[in-house]
């Protein structure tokens, strides 16, 4: 397993010379991993997880199953792409099972994402049927539960 | 005290573990940070705690055997023949206990009778002073010493065997020094072991937590092994601290003695956490595997920063505790961390609480998050550039 992408996972905000300490190297080979990891794509993002509930803003998500043709050749990367471009739509995968496509897709409300599926999914080139379910809560993401966990707090603060 | 003249003496007179008492003044106040703790700080992984949820669900809350559960046995004997080359017989070797803690009680009340004397290298953790003392035995010091790592030599073991000596306690990896003894080490001891006939109760709690290379247990040695007690648990393994299971591995013989003491005293370990424990032992490795990095990494970092910081600290081998010396501060241990925490609120644990050999050094513990180690580090930087 690869430590530093281990590291930086639960870290994003460690700086290279703290990433560097904790790896037992120096920090220039390090900040050049670093970098070469963000060129190829490998880090591909950082992320800040926001539970919206909490913060009181409203958004409204759904999961989409799409169901599609595969075109000749590119199959159903092509489409895919076609697909991903739209910002509305957070994450894309090609599953086994009923459909072809699962989707998560983000709105401000219900009638953007529901514009977003009419006007802007089912009439894409290859897609041939769209099936949409609407998120009531949200109760863990990216492995982050929105469950207080209590056990953290109850160490003693010392101890033999 | 008005009860002083009629309880037991030795009790009467036992000094209070240095822990408790930095314990009760870091608690008084408000917004401490610690590196104080000497347990894992990560949540016991969720399967574990779901075969504990689960027993319970079940109804299966009626005490077992003596010695354990089975299955448990078995998958003891199965983790420490697969991690560590050593076979025991599940149905004559193997003890479950309330916790490592309750095996150094039962082993020594069962080994010492009054007029020995057990070894006892030291900095060490606090309780088996308290417990030889208990059972009635005398404790010999030997001091491990920094420049050699923390590690017990041929020469000073040999120096400390007497007519008397009952046992030799061995503790690594171990609490407060991060201490390992290496098979090149246990080269020199082995055959002191041997040719003297002594016990050797070695305390392998930390044996997951051995950064450089594998954990060697002297229960590998044939030619000490009927000799050897072996306490062990899965406190520090899997961060199972308060489910309270630890365990003996010994001679058969020896097994029905302990098992004498534990029977009488607290009868099983609880039932729930024993299942718990065997879903550990048999589908725990990840778990083990990924909390093992985290610690090395944090160790790592804490090394670099407290040298960069001026405090001089030796890589430490194993466990979750970094052991560095403050002598440059011109303060002793507990003056050093009485001014940390009143002025900083950092709390850290004096040297001295884990034997006289430890004054002069602090107690620091990485089982933190790194965002936790940081900012004590900041808040020791200041303190040092205060005090300087």
């Amino acid at each position: 397993m690869n430590e530093l992408l281990k590291l930086i996972e639960n870290n994003a905000r460690f700086e290279a010379k703290d990433l560097a300490a904790c790896l037992g190297e120096e920090e220039d080979k390090t900040l050049e991993t670093l970098e070469r990891y963000r060129k190829e794509g490998i880090i591909a993002g950082y992320h800040t997880i926001i539970n919206w509930e909490k913060a009181d803003v409203e958004i409204s998500k759904a999961i989409i199953f799409v169901s599609c043709v595969p075109e000749r050749v590119a199959g159903y990367d092509k489409i895919a792409e076609r697909i991903s471009r739209y910002p509305e739509v957070e994450s894309l995968y090609l599953i086994s099972g009923k459909a072809e496509f699962l989707l998560q897709v983000n709105g401000k409300n219900m009638r953007e994402v529901s514009n977003f599926v009419a006007h802007k999914l089912a009439p894409t080139e290859g897609v041939n049927g769209t099936e949409t379910m609407f998120v009531l809560k949200e109760y863990k993401k990216y492995g982050v539960s929105f469950f207080e966990e209590t056990g953290e707090g109850e160490r003693l603060l010392v101890t033999p | 005290m008005i009860f002083d003249e009629e309880i037991n003496q030795t009790i009467r007179f036992m000094k209070p573990s240095g822990i408790r008492k930095f314990f009760d003044i870091a608690a008084t106040k408000k917004g401490v940070v610690s590196l104080g703790v000497g347990e894992p700080d990560f949540i016991t992984p969720w399967h574990i705690r779901e075969a504990a949820i689960h027993a319970i669900e079940k109804g299966r809350t009626f005490y077992t055997g003596n010695k354990g559960l089975p299955v448990l046995q078995e998958a003891i004997c199965d983790y420490y023949r697969r991690k560590f080359n050593v076979t025991y017989d599940p149905r004559e070797n193997v003890m479950v206990t309330v916790g490592g803690s309750e095996g150094i009680d039962v082993v020594l009340r069962a080994l010492c009778q009054p007029g020995d004397e057990v070894i006892l290298p030291t900095p060490a953790y606090v309780a088996y002073a308290a417990i030889i003392e208990m059972a009635g035995a005398k404790v010999v010091e030997v001091e491990l010493k920094e420049e050699e790592r923390f590690k017990l030599t041929p020469e000073a073991l040999k120096a400390a065997i007497t007519e008397k000596t009952k046992a030799v306690i061995l503790n690594f990896p171990g609490n407060p020094t991060g201490g390992v003894m290496s098979r090149e080490d246990y080269a020199g001891i082995v055959p002191i072991l041997k040719e003297s006939g002594i016990f050797a109760i070695t305390d392998e709690i930390y044996a997951e937590l051995t950064y450089e290379g594998k954990h060697v247990s002297l229960a590998e040695y044939d030619e000490v092994k009927d000799r050897t007690v072996v306490i062990n648990g899965f406190s520090k393994a899997y961060s199972m601290t308060g489910y309270r299971i630890g365990y003996i591995l010994a001679h058969k013989d020896l097994i029905e003695m302990f098992n004498k003491v534990h029977q009488y005293t607290i009868m099983c370990a609880s039932t729930p956490s024993q299942y718990a424990a065997i879903e550990a032992a048999y589908n725990g490795d990840d778990d083990i595997e990924e909390m093992f990095m985290s610690f090395r990494h944090r160790r790592n970092y804490i090394v670099k920063e407290l040298n960069r910081i001026g405090l001089k600290t030796h890589m430490p081998e194993g466990a979750f505790y970094v052991f560095p010396s403050v002598k440059c501060s011109g303060m002793s241990s507990q003056e050093f961390c009485e001014k940390l925490l009143d002025e900083e609120n950092l709390a850290l644990v004096p040297g001295d609480a884990f034997g006289q050999a430890g004054e002069g050094y602090v107690r620091i513990s990485y089982a933190y998050s790194l965002e936790e180690i940081k900012t004590a580090i900041e808040k020791l930087e200041h303190f040092l550039a205060v005090h300087s």
